[in-house]
């Protein structure tokens, strides 16, 4: 709808009525009108107390323990098992989640209550301090509604994290009566720990009928994929020790195993690995000896040595995170933190947030067979691979592990984007730590291909006031046999364009666009009329390049339709004795940047240019009458990661940045000028996005022996 | 009148001022009522004890996580075994992994029998997996099994059923309770209900079907393959439709559909509601009732203005000049439409409840495609009204890569599914989602050559990488002289010389062993010697020995200047997934003789660039050797030529682009007749190291040679099934190449000698 509007408000209001013998009628409304406001402004003065009172209570100071308590009958109704079947299209009701511009689920928190069985004996404890933590992030998220009635999804305030600490039946109960409860439907469940002694179920026992549930150790036979969310098991030792990230690099050991509890048949596999490659494996197990008071939580020992735990993970490359009882183990969410390459050794297990995150880069999946060959496989791991993932791991862990208010809004975030899937969050803004999001580029013309000759290219031509070099221009360009449609922007609002009949005739159609402004920017606008993909910018002083060398430039930007072609090349360098950017458009070896004097480019270019441009560029630029064309290269390198193209060889061209007047001192201003456009856009973008290549594309035959009338471009580089 | 009028219309502005005067603040607060409501939300509350409360568990319980359960992990796992079968079948309780470890991934079809019809499309698939790398011939080798039954098509009333399938799978000694064996299906169940049912019970085997229910799938074991025609191309297949993007899109149509609607029965609501969005201008969207024999009997009162309707559109027409089409489900979940709209780059909006959708497992639909909910039909217009016409670019984008890359041939969808089964097998050494999403794609990367991105030509945007500056040049010797022939030292000084080379690496192709190593010239970088075998294919053999991302492919009797090959360094650098090179070849179609040509005369083209001369990425060792079916190889030595040629065709099948060529250099050899094989070419033309034939007649050995190459052109573009080449019609120089400057301020003046 937000979208939508923009099209509707362009008609405009249709203002004076007609009016010709009514006006008694309209003297009666409009009185009536008048006099409807005055009641209305007048009303206003005593109504606003209401709306302001309830502002009273957004912060409620409360004590847990003074919740109201909520009996349960041994009798009531105790919802259905979980159903296997359930899926985002059968289970979840979506009408409730309706179509809305923001494109965000709203999530309804049921308000905090004790509930007791017949006896007054409590079911369960009232509430963690991570599931309090939990509820407030939501509540503080932009996620969260207090209206029931606007709710997509509910959240329940009885706190399932822990299966051991509650009793199944009456919990089931106590979820059953809740006001909006229909069966679970659009109810999300968080749980960390599920199961019990002695068989362990891989997700929650409690009865939750048709409730969404967000669990911790999954295994792939519980888990309903695209329906429930698979999330960690929160570690609140995260939140006591502060490990500072390490760099990647090699570490002390190669491989740890630090946890305790482990089945007797693991840490024989592992006493295994440890005897076969001495030092570099390191398994550790709960220390027996300590003295009082040492929390027994934060050492671990081998042997006689005793180590702090989690600091040790820190000192190794990989580090084990087996099965135990459960599927889900805290200590993933420790060895992430501590940028330790998790190897993952629990068949079937649901890794979290699987759904979104691509743990092939931050992890090492082995098969519970696979063991004994674990040495051997992550040796075949590329060093710099390693590393990566060693980013990658404490990068997950910030992102998503590190609170529950991460975990919460990642798995709500899961949820919003199953229900507005065309407003997903992508892979790469899940996965990409923030280094790699900022130095990679995502290239807006990545398909590779060759746009057919056949398509033609617009000549764009931007002119003031002198129409008789436009006019030679035009003359020139329409020699082109690619040429399919000339566009002159005339940028001079004091003085009309030539008369029709004044304009040379040409094969093709010619369109003037009167600007409204006189902006430099107006050049680069994606005007409907250009047709074509390739547009050529060409100055109204440019007469000088030949036919062929225009058809080249084009049949060149067809092998490079993502990239600027163009013909004048220049260079930025780096002024050591100033310390800033310089620019430099000397006969140099290199070159980094084409001017848009003379220049192919894809018209995608000019939607960027005029709608994404970073930063006060573009204003800048048309403020202080310079620099579009440098500009326009920042951008288009800026997003594609690639160099520019010059083509064929250089000419003398007429000076093609200064305006008016030649001469020595108005050439040196006018390159501190150019030089400062560098250095300011360079601090806008943040970086230097442009790249410097010792390349210009010739003809295949160029300069070569061979009859000229056989060649496909004969004249290149005449003057 | 006039007076009249203006005095109304100045009471009317006079009473508007007084109220916005008066009543403005007022206004303002009747328009931000809302807003205002929502500050004053009642939120979570702090509590005053929250410090207070527990945490859900003990850090004690945490670490220890329970009591030792009662089953030692491995008895853990033989109980899986027997419990988890049939539909919650998995790779760790369905699939014996031993067998693939014993002789890798290889894939056993089952002899066809006699008499036993096997339909166009199954025996596609079958020659399909024939063709790839992984296929055996000998089952007790094999990893996985497909049967010579035709499965594809499993509803009873379809002519293609076949009888008894049960009782023939059981009959074979192989088939082990289905334990890894790979079942093929595109239609199960049948009328009304439409159901996944096959006929006879697959037992341990992978499903590979279209129309897969997210409900039965089973995750991680089941593979969804796309519905595809029976006139779905074996190989190559055609290209995308995008020709051109443009933003804003500018197509005539935002959203389309046409398509038959069932009066009665399943996926008939969908269909039905279809109407609902059609606005005659932007949106078209048409249905027939016109379906079966018996559609009058059930017709409704819309089906004849309908019908009318419908006629007036042309799908094709509708399909290529639409953004986005809208792919409903069928009676099944899965319909044509599908790859119809992926190809032609009208990005499909999915109407199907429950459909895991095509290697989902591998495939990021939601950067290609709109998951929209059959329940929610009516928001489909305003949802991708809303899409930004960036992504609408990008969403078109990876249509057609996706296309490209999985579906558009019978080839390509079955070697996917056999990649998805086999990256499961060593999930360490898988690709991950990043690069079955990215160009070129999974099934031209290869987890064993390395599992890290910048090891690829591909992805140094993708993740700020970048090439190593420095390359290893590889010469290939064959000579058969005693000692080293002068042009190879020559060359190995030439070579040393530049600041990027990090080593030389000789390939010793000649029976004679190599020259003691006291005879090699002395040179700053290091020099290794391989004894290779005398094949030609040999020398793209991915050897341990080549360390640099980049390769300088020579032969001994290469001659080049340091110059030149620092030049042509640089410009790899930025070309680091095409082959860089010297001497260039072309290829052409020869109508008259409706095959392809080609040709190492001088022209304005080049689409070939002779790698006894050229940079190129390392991977391509890997992927000329390990993904090229063995046949291509032995093609290659079987005719003592054009592996150059495999590898400029295998290099453009993977970019779509051309190769670069750069500088004047034309030959690589230093004079052209130093054989006896070369010719003239063409008059005043000095010949490329392969000229063309002397004449009409001339059966010369450059002739020969010339005729061969041809037929191995033609033969790689029968295999691959199209014509991969791509052509290029510009070179690079040094930025200042023969520009009237002063020699002393270009820094590559040497490469301006003739």
């Amino acid at each position: 709808i937000m979208c939508a509007s923009a099209k509707y408000n362009t008609r405009g209001p249709a203002l004076i009525p007609r009016m010709k013998t009514k006006h008694r009628i309209y003297y009666i409304t409009l009185f009536s009108i008048v006099l409807l406001g005055l009641i209305a402004t007048g009303m206003f003065q005593f109504w606003p107390h209401s709306i302001e009172s309830s502002s009273d209570w957004t912060v409620e100071k409360r004590s847990v323990h003074d919740v109201p308590v909520v009996k349960l009958p041994a009798d009531s109704p105790i919802p259905e098992r979980g159903d296997l079947s359930c899926r985002m299209h059968t289970c979840f009701d979506v009408y409730r989640c309706g179509f809305n511009p923001k494109n965000k689920i709203k999530v309804y928190i049921y308000s905090l209550k004790k509930y007791v069985d017949e006896y007054g004996t409590l079911v369960s404890n009232t509430i963690s301090r991570e599931y309090n933590e939990l509820l407030t992030a939501i509540s503080d998220s932009e996620f969260y509604t207090d209206d029931v009635n606007r709710a997509c999804l509910f959240v329940p305030s009885i706190d399932v994290l822990n299966q051991n600490a509650l009793r199944i039946k009456e919990t089931a109960q106590a979820l059953a009566q809740l006001s909006r409860w229909d069966r679970g439907t659009n109810h999300l469940l968080f749980n960390m720990l599920p199961g019990g002694p002695p068989d362990y179920n891989t997700a929650l026992d409690v009865p939750r009928d048709r409730a969404l549930l967000a669990g911790g150790g999954f295994s792939t036979w519980t888990y309903r994929q695209g329906y429930d969310v698979s999330i960690p098991v929160y570690s609140p030792l995260s939140a006591e020790v502060d490990l500072p990230e390490r760099g990647p690099g090699p570490r002390r050991y190669f491989i740890l195993s630090s946890q305790m509890g482990l089945h007797p048949e693991y840490r024989l596999e592992l006493e295994a690995l440890q005897a076969e490659n001495g030092e570099s494996v390191l398994v550790l197990d709960k220390c027996t000896n300590l003295s009082d008071g040492v929390p027994a939580v934060r050492k671990r020992c081998y042997k006689n040595q005793v180590f702090d735990y989690p600091q040790v993970l820190q000192e190794s490359t990989f580090c084990v995170v087996l099965r135990g009882a459960r599927l889900g183990q805290a200590v993933l969410s420790d060895v992430l933190q501590a940028g330790c390459v998790p190897v993952i050794i629990a068949d079937s297990y649901i890794l979290p947030f699987s759904e979104v995150l691509d743990w092939k880069r931050a992890s090492v999946v082995i098969p519970e067979e696979k063991m004994p060959e674990m040495y051997s496989i992550l040796q075949s791991i590329p060093q710099r691979q390693i590393e990566e993932m060693q980013r990658q791991a404490r990068w997950f862990w910030e992102a998503y592990f590190r609170s529950m208010k991460a975990i919460a809004l990642a798995t709500l975030q899961i949820i919003n984007d199953r229900i507005y899937p065309y407003a997903a969050i992508s892979y790469e803004e899940w996965n990409d730590p923030p280094a790699v999001k900022w130095s990679s580029v995502s290239n807006p013309l990545f398909l590779p291909l060759i746009p057919p000759q056949s398509q033609g290219f617009t000549a764009v031509v931007l002119t003031y006031d002198r129409v008789e070099s436009l006019f030679r221009v035009i003359t020139e360009v329409s020699k082109v046999p690619s040429l399919s449609k000339l566009l002159v922007v005339w940028n001079n609002q004091n003085k009309n364009p030539p008369e029709d009949s004044l304009w040379p005739k040409i094969r093709v159609p010619l369109k003037v666009v009167r600007t409204a402004e006189n902006k430099l920017s107006n050049r680069f606008f994606p005007y409907d009329e250009i047709e074509t993909e390739a547009v050529l910018a060409i100055d109204d002083d440019i007469i000088m390049l030949t036919s062929d060398e225009l058809q080249f430039g084009y049949e060149v930007w067809r092998e490079f339709p993502d990239r600027l072609v163009g013909y004048p090349g220049r260079l930025h360098l780096w002024d050591h004795e100033m310390n800033k950017w310089k620019y430099e458009s000397e006969w140099t070896n290199e070159v980094s940047m084409v001017l848009t004097g003379a220049a192919f480019y894809h018209k995608y270019f000019n939607y960027l240019y005029t709608y994404k441009m970073p930063g006060d560029i573009k204003n800048w630029v048309d403020a202080h009458m310079n620099c579009e064309d440098i500009a326009m290269n920042f951008l288009v390198a800026n997003v594609t990661g690639k160099s520019v193209i010059k083509v064929t060889p250089r000419k003398k061209f007429k000076c093609p940045e200064c305006t008016a007047i030649d001469g020595l001192s108005l050439d040196q201003t006018h390159m501190v000028e150019r030089s400062e456009c560098i250095n300011k856009f360079a601090s806008v973008f943040g970086t230097m996005p442009l790249k410097v290549v010792e390349h210009r594309a010739d003809p295949v035959l160029y300069k070569d022996d061979f009859p000229e009338k056989l060649k496909s471009f004969p004249n290149i580089g005449s003057l | 009148m006039q007076t009249r009028k203006k005095y109304i219309f100045l009471t009317f502005l006079a009473s508007w001022l007084l109220l916005f005067f008066f009543g403005g603040d007022q206004l303002h607060r009747f328009a931000f009522f809302s807003a205002r409501k929502a500050e004053a939300r009642r939120s979570w509350p702090r509590w005053t004890d929250q410090s207070l409360l527990k945490s859900f568990a003990e850090p004690e319980e945490l670490q220890r996580d329970g009591d030792p359960p009662l089953l030692s992990p491995r008895e853990r796992r033989a109980a899986w075994l027997s419990i988890y079968r049939s539909s919650r079948c998995r790779m760790e309780t369905c699939f014996d992994l031993s067998r693939c470890e014993r002789n890798g991934f290889k894939v056993f079809t089952y002899p066809q029998e006699r008499g036993q019809p096997v339909s166009e499309t199954y025996s596609k698939i079958l020659s399909s997996i024939e063709r790839s790398r992984y296929h055996t011939a000998r089952p007790e080798e094999a990893c996985l099994f497909i049967l010579s039954i035709d499965t594809l098509d499993r509803d009873r009333l379809s002519g293609h059923y076949v009888r008894d399938v049960e009782e023939k799978i059981h009959s074979s000694p192989l088939w082990n309770g289905g334990r890894n064996h790979l079942i093929f299906n595109l239609y199960s169940g049948t009328w009304p209900s439409y159901g996944g049912e096959l006929g006879f019970d697959p037992g341990h085997a992978i499903l590979a079907r279209a129309s897969s229910d997210s409900r039965s799938f089973r995750p991680g074991f089941d593979v969804s393959i796309p519905l595809f025609p029976r006139e779905h191309p074996q190989r190559g297949g055609d290209g995308g439709r995008l020709r051109r993007g443009s933003v804003p899109p500018k197509k005539k149509f935002l959203l389309v559909f046409k398509g038959k609607r069932y009066l009665t029965g399943i996926g008939s609501g969908t269909r039905n509601a279809l109407h609902h969005i059609h606005n005659g201008k932007d949106i078209i969207s048409l249905t027939t009732c016109k379906h079966g024999k018996d559609w009058e009997k059930h017709k409704d009162t819309r089906c004849d203005k309908d019908n009318v309707d419908y006629e007036r559109f042309d799908y094709q027409e509708l399909l290529h000049n639409s953004t986005f089409c809208i792919v409903p489900r069928g009676r099944r979940l899965g319909s044509f439409r599908f790859l119809e709209a992926l190809q032609a780059a009208c990005i499909p909006v999915l109407l199907s409840d429950g459909w895991e959708l095509p290697f989902a497992e591998a495939i990021d639909w939601g950067k290609a495609a709109v998951v929209g909910s059959e329940r929610l039909l009516l928001q489909i217009p305003s949802a991708v009204r809303c899409i930004h016409p960036e992504r609408v670019l990008a969403f078109q984008q990876q249509t057609q890569f996706l296309w490209d890359a999985y579906f558009s041939s019978v080839d390509k969808i079955v070697h996917t599914t056999l990649e998805i089964i086999k990256d499961r097998l060593n999930p360490h050494r898988s690709r991950s989602r990043l690069l079955w999403n990215a160009l070129p794609g999974g099934l031209l990367v290869l987890p064993e050559f390395s599992t890290h991105l910048g090891d690829f030509p591909f992805y140094y945007l993708h993740h700020g990488y970048s090439p190593s500056r420095k390359f290893t040049a590889f010469i290939r010797a064959v000579s058969q002289t005693d000692s080293l022939s002068q042009p190879i030292l020559r060359l190995i000084q030439a070579v040393s010389g530049s600041q990027y080379c990090a080593q030389i690496v000789v390939l010793w192709s000649c029976e004679k062993p190599p020259p003691p190593s006291g005879k090699w010239p002395q040179s700053s970088v290091p020099l290794t010697i391989i004894q290779g075998r005398r094949k030609l294919s040999d020398r793209f053999f991915p050897f341990g020995a080549i360390q640099t991302d980049a390769v300088l492919s020579l032969d001994e009797d290469t001659t080049l200047s340091t110059s030149e090959v620092d030049f042509a360094f640089s410009v790899w650098l930025s070309f680091p997934e095409r082959i860089v090179g010297f001497p260039t070849q072309s290829h052409f179609w020869d109508a008259e003789r409706g095959r392809w040509g080609y040709t190492s005369k001088w022209t304005n083209e080049l689409s070939m660039v002779l790698t006894a001369a050229a940079f190129y990425h390392r991977y391509y060792h890997s992927l000329f050797t390990e993904y090229l079916p063995a046949g291509l190889r032995e093609l290659v030595d079987g005719l003592a030529a054009c592996e150059d040629i495999l590898m400029n065709v295998l290099v453009a099948a993977v970019t779509k682009l051309p190769p670069i060529k750069v500088t004047q250099r034309k030959q690589h050899k230093e004079g052209v007749a130093r054989q006896a094989e070369c010719g003239e070419g063409a008059a005043g033309t000095p010949s490329g190291p392969h000229p063309a034939p002397a004449g009409p007649g001339g059966t010369t050995a450059g002739g020969r040679r010339l005729s061969q190459r041809q037929d191995c052109l033609n033969q790689l573009a029968n295999w691959f099934g199209y014509m991969p080449l791509v052509s290029s019609r510009l070179r690079l120089d040094p930025v200042l190449f023969k520009d009237q400057v002063s020699v002393l301020r270009k820094k590559y003046p040497s490469l301006e000698k003739p």
